[in-house]
């Protein structure tokens, strides 16, 4: 009784699942063809003669190995930094008693809703006038602060009661020390969140650094991802393959972290 | 009061207001001055500028606010804004009814939920660079999967991201009639546009509503069961006012981030990206056109930016004062 109503359902779900594969797929299978097979139509399911050759070309077309490092040190000094600010202020606003916190924690807070685009073209402005321009500065450093995770941080430092704070005072612990001694073991999964974001945002980033940068060795994965597909549009095989090798990264830890990344996003929904 | 806490107590109430404030305010600086050279900063700035003619990045003049009343007559603006709204239309209800549909389902003890919450979330994860590539191999008018999928069907090739006429017209043609020019709705290019959009964020809101749905006590649901209730009431009347702060975060969330769509006109649609005839060209896009592509004229980008935040922040503030009346909280 409890598996025949259950079979809709699981219909459902599996045609639904499908349709989120099926790009994936059609991705991979795509990458493996000749340029011969990709012009057939109907199209081939499965490369009939698979071959490595788009890899190949696609990697030694464009510095890749360079986009991918780019990108490597940027999201490593997010992760860091982010983690670092966020903790400094989000310990600030849940501890510490001091004139004019909640103002200033809703000020903030509300910076959050202006869309990029309005301050994209003046921080382009900024960011020329600081010299910055082109340079790993302007991909870093502007991202070393994100409001979100100072929310998240808060509100879990709030959850660990005073007297811990009280008590590791009176012991002799220094302000710093309680923070990372005690705020931020006792916050391990809130901290992944923040530094997965981090992560997750430093990968994938696209508007900003494509204003930001214009030599080629500078640029991100996405940017360069991005500027392959603008000169090879037509080569259908190529770009399939980059399109593979730079989305692996990322899927192959959230296939590892999977549990943490969906958690991390729902508690964060509910939260926000 | 135990003695040490008294003694805490004491002490910092002897502090000055002045050292705790400076204390408060060391501790944020590291990210306090990042997000006021970076967020604060560019915002007064945008505002500054829009007052101001710019060329090739270079201030020529004066305009106070001539550029706003050159907004009014700017064709091209207001196409901008009649495709993100579609845009934003197209994507919010499909979304949220969908997302909410599928959730439901999963929150039903099934075997191998674990497993369709991984696949429905891929997309989320994945970068917005390499899902328009796919999507737009996907949609591809000679060699496409989605044509040779319909074709399946019976239905006829169709053009997508390089077709500009109006799905109402498209779908009024395949009756017979002739639709008028204004009524031809968003072009089936900005139509794919919303379908890949739909599909890169449904695991998102999937994901949010499922968190909502467990937080309902199951035992709502055997009471309301007892009573003889079938499972379209206990949706309507125990689900559906339960889960609506969910809805409402959903809703707000997703129209502000569709508003905000670029990266996949930009990398989608083209060339020049926005096309074809201009029936994607969405607000975003403008900007980044007429702030770098095309003479640098970051004054009236800056005019355009702005009118899209004072409409992003209405529609949240609308959206609060009508939803939150009809929102239960517990």
């Amino acid at each position: 009784m409890y598996r025949l109503r259950n079979i809709p359902v699981h219909v459902l779900l599996v045609i639904g699942a499908a349709s989120m594969v099926l790009p994936f797929f059609w991705m991979v299978s795509t990458s493996f063809k000749t340029p011969q097979e990709i012009f057939l139509f109907p199209p081939t399911w499965i490369a009939q003669s698979p071959t490595v050759n788009n890899y190949v070309q696609a990697w030694n077309e464009v510095p890749f190995p360079r986009y991918f490092l780019n990108t490597i040190i940027i999201a490593s000094c997010m992760v860091c930094g982010v983690i670092i600010t966020s903790c400094l202020a989000a310990y600030a606003f849940a501890k510490f008693d001091f004139p004019g916190r909640e103002t200033l924690f809703i000020l903030m807070l509300s910076m959050m809703i202006v869309p990029q685009a309005v301050y994209l073209v003046p921080s382009f402005i900024i960011v020329s006038a600081m010299g910055w321009m082109d340079t790993y500065m302007a991909l870093i450093v502007p991202w070393l602060a994100q409001i979100f995770s100072i929310f998240l941080l808060r509100q879990q430092f709030r959850s660990i009661p005073n007297d811990y704070y009280d008590a590791a005072l009176i012991d002799g612990c220094s302000r710093m020390g309680f923070l990372w001694r005690i705020l931020v073991p006792l916050s391990k999964p809130t901290i992944i969140t923040v530094g997965l974001f981090a992560l997750l945002g430093s990968w994938n980033s696209f508007i900003w650094p494509l204003i930001m940068t214009n030599t080629d060795t500078l640029r991100p994965i996405q940017v360069g991802l991005s500027y392959f597909a603008q000169e090879q549009g037509t080569e259908h095989g190529l770009m399939m393959a980059a399109a593979t090798f730079c989305v692996t990264p990322v899927v192959v830890i959230y296939f590892f972290a999977q549990k943490q990344v969906i958690e991390s996003y729902a508690k964060s929904g509910i939260k926000g | 009061m135990p003695k040490g806490e008294a003694k805490v107590a004491a002490a910092s109430w002897r502090e000055s207001k002045y050292k705790k404030l400076a204390r408060g305010l060391a501790y944020i600086a590291p990210a306090g001055i990042i997000i006021i050279i970076f967020r604060v900063l560019p915002i007064l700035a945008a505002f500054a500028v829009s007052f101001y003619y710019v060329m090739m990045g270079k201030i020529v003049g004066f305009a106070g606010l001539a550029q706003y009343a050159m907004l009014f007559r700017d064709s091209e603006f207001w196409n901008a804004l009649l495709n993100t709204t579609y845009f934003v239309i197209g994507t919010v209800p499909l979304s949220l009814f969908i997302s909410l549909f599928i959730a439901n389902l999963l929150n039903q003890k099934i075997k191998g939920l674990g497993g369709y919450r991984t696949l429905y979330f891929l997309p989320v994860v994945t970068s917005l660079v390499a899902v328009a590539m796919v999507w737009k191999w996907i949609y591809h008018p000679r060699l496409g999967l989605l044509n040779y999928l319909i074709s399946l069907v019976g239905m006829s090739p169709k053009m997508w991201l390089e077709e500009p006429q109006g799905l109402f017209s498209m779908m009024a043609g395949g009756l017979g009639l002739t639709l008028p020019a204004w009524a031809g709705g968003p072009s089936l290019a900005l139509v794919s546009l919303i379908l890949t959009n739909l599909w890169r964020g449904l695991g998102y809101n999937i994901i949010i509503f499922l968190a909502g749905l467990q937080n309902i006590p199951g035992e709502y649901y055997e009471a309301a069961k007892i009573d003889g209730a079938n499972r379209w009431h206990m949706f309507w009347k125990i689900t559906w006012p339960l889960i609506s702060p969910v809805t409402f975060y959903i809703v707000i969330m997703t129209t502000i981030v569709s508003f905000q769509v670029f990266t996949l006109v930009y990398l989608m649609t083209g060339s020049p990206p926005g096309g074809p005839l201009g029936t994607t060209k969405v607000l975003v896009y403008y900007i980044f056109e007429k702030g770098f592509e095309s003479g640098g004229d970051m004054g009236y980008a800056s005019c355009v930016a702005l009118v899209l935040f004072g409409i992003v922040l209405s529609l949240t503030l609308i959206q609060r004062k009508i939803i939150e009346k009809r929102v239960h909280y517990n």
